[in-house]
């Protein structure tokens, strides 16, 4: 089989499997090195986003090294901890969910954090997005794949119930980022692809019934803005108009490297955040863009790898699911900024300055690392 | 159930592995999508891009140039450039507007029309990080105050613009004129490039008159802006020509000295250098203070002025159109000598009054028993209008319209007077057009003395006044001294039109000066007192104009109708007598006779030019003899 050919032919070659050193310390050097490569450009492209100010890029660095010993530790547990967890953590994560929405605590109007005593503030939507993938796996896991039609009901149940739980806090963004982790469980479960389609036609009619009852004004006038943003230029459509020139601007080989004049001009919005990709494409042009995209289709390509070689259903689908929700992340926060998809509170992936989704993030290359490394010697 | 026994494990890794394929497909394309956009936007449309990225960042500003100065003849600053600052909000830096507003309401005087406009520019579309003006002039009291606050109040700015400013505004408003906002139907006059960036505009004498002098070339800079409109940098930069600055003929201390005279009073008076035409001083009295109206009067000041009786806005000196009376006679006895209607022993009996024929109507002589014989000399030392009622009949109205239409009177004269009235000549055809009336012959009598229909300004008798001191030589009255730069004056300055009046006999210029000058020294002439104990010999003339009705709409107590139907008093003159350097032209509105009231004002300005300034005159150091006026 074709596809087999792809994932198996590597399966005992030297890149397969990390040996010695790596082994111990239960990491893949190859997703590694990506990762690191990956965050120390980013590094470069954030001093030039936050305009020179090497406080944030200390900032940042910071996180990414609580991040990566928060990796670390998740590589060395065995996934089948992570599988024990994962109906308490759902639960757990259920119930902080219901606790923000009551004493939650947050700005502009959206409770995302709770501030319990005596632990540091976190997001129960943040720690979602592992979980319900880790528990959608978890059930599916149980049975025979692919599931049976009333496994995928409770299977999608389990999915919708924390979705609807964060968009009411609201966080749109996030919801469906928990949401696409969840339905890529199913999807990698097996799901057929009559009920996908089927699926698919339920989700684009009820797009339109979101739009009139689901959505807020302000999401409605994001994605009206996406379609025109001529019809308010210096209000909801500026965000879009600046990167868009950002972008364009920087043509095949960019400005230069702190020379971008659309973000250290303070044309460009949120430069050092959710619009950094801008940044990077206006220094750097298309050429640094592509390289970008590279690195990040490394890492899938790399990810996806582990996903295949892992040894039960349960490693496998979340592996796949958490490989797929870190490129949606780069899809979604590319295709905002460069006008293709509504501007949705979504950063670009170990880049972006911000804590945790970045903690997330590596926390969920922690658990890649861990299903590849912990091998069980079977000889099946 | 536990995992992994009853599996077929092998089953789920095909699957998974058949549906990891997908995936990877499914990325690969979702991420070819975004190299694809990105293509399109940074290599087929980077052109675009690029070009609003420029738009964005780089900012053509217009450099305003700096108005030229305006020097008075000793070189003491008429008008000059004075930083004037207002206060703006950034509302994007600044948080809650309304309790900025109010905190700014606390320490500022700020009026409801400032917070209109204000609230109205907020609702307007506008550049995210543009500030809006909330008031304009700030007292340094208020900027100290702004400073201490300044921490508290993010957003608020105070800045700083070139306003004209008027150091002698109440001597000089009149004289100068004034400039002000640029209003609707001057930006539709004006170039606007040239004016991009320039808020103000001459809007009446000299500053009007001179605005393409004074007000130079606008300058252009490429700046480099930040998204808040922070200029950054300057890219390049074409450096305004500024606007050149201007000497005048006027001198401060005369014009101070002019309104003190007639302070308390209306009137005007108009000073003129006869060998160069050049104005000495314009004074209408009362004046008002031109700087109000540079930034926008307000509407209760405003209202002040123009409400008042007096009449503080009203140039008296270029539009007020008296009957000149008697100060006329002059220059008619010039006529009657030179069309030959008179001759210089020719003499007149003068009962008291005058007739055409012996059954028509009687015209008075001021003096109510006649003066009895009179000769030329005689009638203009005595004002005898009985020898002038004969003369104008003898010369008939078509030769007096002429000579005097020779003196400037009927036309504007002038070379660079912005707004001054041309007065009325009347004639004949002009009675027809507009009154449809025939010209009686009583109308030529009237003529005869300056009253009747004829009506002349202020400066058109000084301008008919120094014609006769520099006799005949046609000078026209200027204000321009020089341009202190590179442009010559000749260029601006328009050209002299005006022939000199030339006489069958030049020695009548000589005649007609001698009998000016027994106005003021002859036994009998009407300004003997005003002559006594002058160390020089002056000529001049005394007047008298009726006022002959007040407006319907206007009401007065009693008290002041009586005093505003006084006649207003006249005077002509010009010292000295021989080589004159003064020519004047004196109206105090119902000031009652012209030797009583007029004729020593003009006294006063004779003694200060000829005796008290002219040690000094056009000395370089002359500002310093006034410690109050600062010298440049």
């Amino acid at each position: 089989m074709a596809t087999r050919e792809v994932f198996s032919s590597t399966a005992s070659n030297p890149l397969g499997r990390p040996r010695g050193l790596w082994s111990a310390l239960h990491l893949d050097p190859i997703l590694l090195v990506l990762l690191v490569a990956l965050v120390s450009g980013g590094l470069f492209v954030l001093y030039s986003g936050a305009d020179r100010n090497l406080d944030v890029v200390k900032a940042q660095g910071v996180r990414f090294g609580i991040a990566f010993v928060v990796m670390l530790v998740f590589a060395q547990l065995d996934p089948s901890v992570f599988r024990r967890w994962a109906p308490w953590l759902y639960i757990v994560g259920l119930v902080g969910l219901v606790a923000v929405l009551f004493v939650g605590v947050g700005a502009k109007g959206a409770q995302r954090w709770l501030a319990l005593p005596g632990l540091p503030r976190f997001q129960p939507s943040e720690l979602m997005k592992l979980v319900v993938p880790m528990m959608a796996a978890w059930y599916l896991s149980r049975h025979f794949l692919p599931p049976k039609l009333s496994r995928i009901g409770v299977g999608l149940a389990i999915v919708l119930l924390p979705m609807v739980l964060i968009v009411k806090q609201p966080d749109l963004g996030t919801s469906l980022l928990v949401g696409m982790a969840g339905l890529f469980v199913v999807f990698f479960a097996g799901m057929s692809w009559k009920l996908i389609s089927a699926f698919l036609v339920m989700v684009s009619v009820a797009a339109p019934l979101m739009w009139f009852f689901g959505m807020r004004e302000y999401q409605k006038q994001r994605v009206l803005t996406l379609l025109d943003p001529q019809s308010d230029p210096l209000g909801a459509g500026w965000n879009i108009i600046q990167s868009k020139t950002a972008i364009g601007s920087g043509g095949v080989d960019g400005k230069g490297w702190l020379q971008g004049t659309q973000s250290h001009l303070e044309f460009l919005p949120e430069s050092h955040t959710d619009f950094i990709v801008a940044v990077l494409a206006e220094e750097f042009g298309f050429i640094g863009v592509l390289i970008l995209l590279s690195v990040y289709f490394l890492i899938i390509l790399r990810c996806l790898f582990i996903s295949v070689t892992a040894q039960d259903s349960f490693s496998r689908l979340v592996a796949g699911a958490l490989t797929m929700t870190f490129f949606i992340y780069v899809f979604v926060n590319v295709g905002m900024v460069s006008g293709l998809l509504p501007v949705v509170g979504v950063p670009l992936p170990l880049i972006s300055y911000g804590g945790t989704s970045t903690v997330t993030l590596m926390a969920a290359f922690g658990i890649l690392m861990s299903i590849h490394t912990h091998r069980r010697m079977i000889t099946a | 159930m536990p995992w992994g026994e009853f599996k077929d494990t092998a089953a789920e890794r095909r699957l998974f592995q058949r549906r990891a394929t997908v995936a990877l497909v499914f990325v690969f394309l979702l991420l070819a999508g975004l190299v694809a956009r990105m293509y399109q936007l940074q290599v087929v449309e980077h052109d675009i891009y690029s070009t609003l990225s420029d738009r964005n960042r780089v900012q053509v500003q217009s450099v305003p140039p700096p108005r030229g100065l305006v020097y008075d003849r000793n070189q003491v600053l008429l008008a000059e450039n004075r930083p004037v600052f207002s206060v703006t909000l950034v509302p994007e830096r600044v948080g809650d507007v309304d309790a900025t507003l109010q905190q700014l309401v606390s320490v500022l005087d700020v009026s409801d029309e400032d917070l209109e406009r204000f609230q109205r520019r907020l609702r307007e579309p506008r550049r995210p990080f543009q500030e809006i003006p909330l008031r304009y002039d700030l007292t340094e009291d208020e900027i100290a105050r702004l400073a201490v606050l300044r921490h508290e109040l993010p957003g608020v700015e105070v800045e700083a613009e070139l306003v004209r400013y008027y150091p002698h505004s109440e001597l000089t408003a009149h004289a100068l004129g004034f400039v002000g906002r640029i209003n609707r139907e001057e930006l539709q006059r004006i170039d606007s490039v040239n004016y991009a960036g320039t808020n103000y505009i001459g809007k009446s004498g000299v500053e009007r008159f001179y605005e393409e002098l004074l007000h130079g070339k606008v300058g252009y800079q490429h700046v480099e802006t930040n998204a808040r409109g922070r200029t950054l940098r300057v890219l390049d930069r074409e450096n305004p020509v500024p606007g050149e600055d201007l000497q005048l003929h006027l001198d401060l201390r005369l014009q101070n000295r002019a309104h003190e005279l007639l302070d308390g009073r209306r009137g005007a008076i108009v000073a003129i250098e006869p060998a160069t035409g050049g104005i000495l001083a314009l004074a209408s009295v009362p004046g008002f203070d031109a700087n109000k109206f540079v930034t926008g009067i307000s509407v209760p000041d405003y209202r002040e002025l123009s409400d008042s009786k007096d009449k503080p806005l009203f140039n008296r000196a270029l539009r007020g159109q008296y009957p000149p009376g008697s100060t006329l006679k002059p220059m008619l006895a010039i006529a009657a000598l030179d069309s030959g209607a008179v001759t210089r022993d020719h003499s007149v009996w003068d009962p008291g009054y005058y007739q055409i024929n012996s059954t028509g109507r009687r015209w008075r002589d001021w003096k109510r028993g006649g003066h009895g014989w009179v000769d030329l000399t005689h009638a203009m030392a005595q004002s005898c209008d009985v020898y002038f009622y004969e003369a104008a009949v003898e010369m008939g109205v078509d030769t007096m319209v002429s000579y005097l239409s020779r003196f400037g009177f009927g036309e504007d004269a002038t070379l660079d007077v912005s707004g001054a009235l041309s007065g009325l000549l009347p004639s004949p055809d002009w009675k027809r057009a507009t009154r449809n009336e025939p010209w009686y012959p009583g109308d030529t009598v009237n003529l005869g003395i300056g009253q009747g229909f004829m009506l002349s300004t202020p400066l058109q008798l000084a301008t008919a006044t120094a014609l006769i001191a520099n006799r005949g030589e046609w000078v026209e009255p200027r204000l321009l001294k020089d341009i202190q730069g590179d442009r010559s004056r000749d260029d601006f300055l328009p050209d002299e039109t005006h022939e000199p009046l030339k006489l069958k006999d030049p020695g009548n210029w000589e005649y007609i000066a001698d009998a000016m000058a027994e106005v003021m020294h002859g036994v009998k002439g009407t300004a003997r007192r005003v002559g006594r104990g002058a160390s020089y010999r002056m000529a001049g003339k005394t007047g008298t104009a009726q006022v002959f009705s007040l407006a319907e709409d206007e009401e007065y107590d009693a008290e002041e109708v009586r005093e505003r139907l006084r006649d207003h008093a006249l005077f002509v003159g010009f010292a000295p007598l021989k080589n004159p350097q003064i020519a004047v032209a004196v109206i105090v509105e119902n000031g009652g006779g012209g030797s009583s009231t007029a004729a020593p004002v003009a006294r006063e300005l004779f003694d200060a030019w000829l005796l008290e300034f002219s040690a000094v005159a056009d000395g370089p150091s002359i500002s310093k003899a006034d410690p109050t006026i600062e010298a440049p």
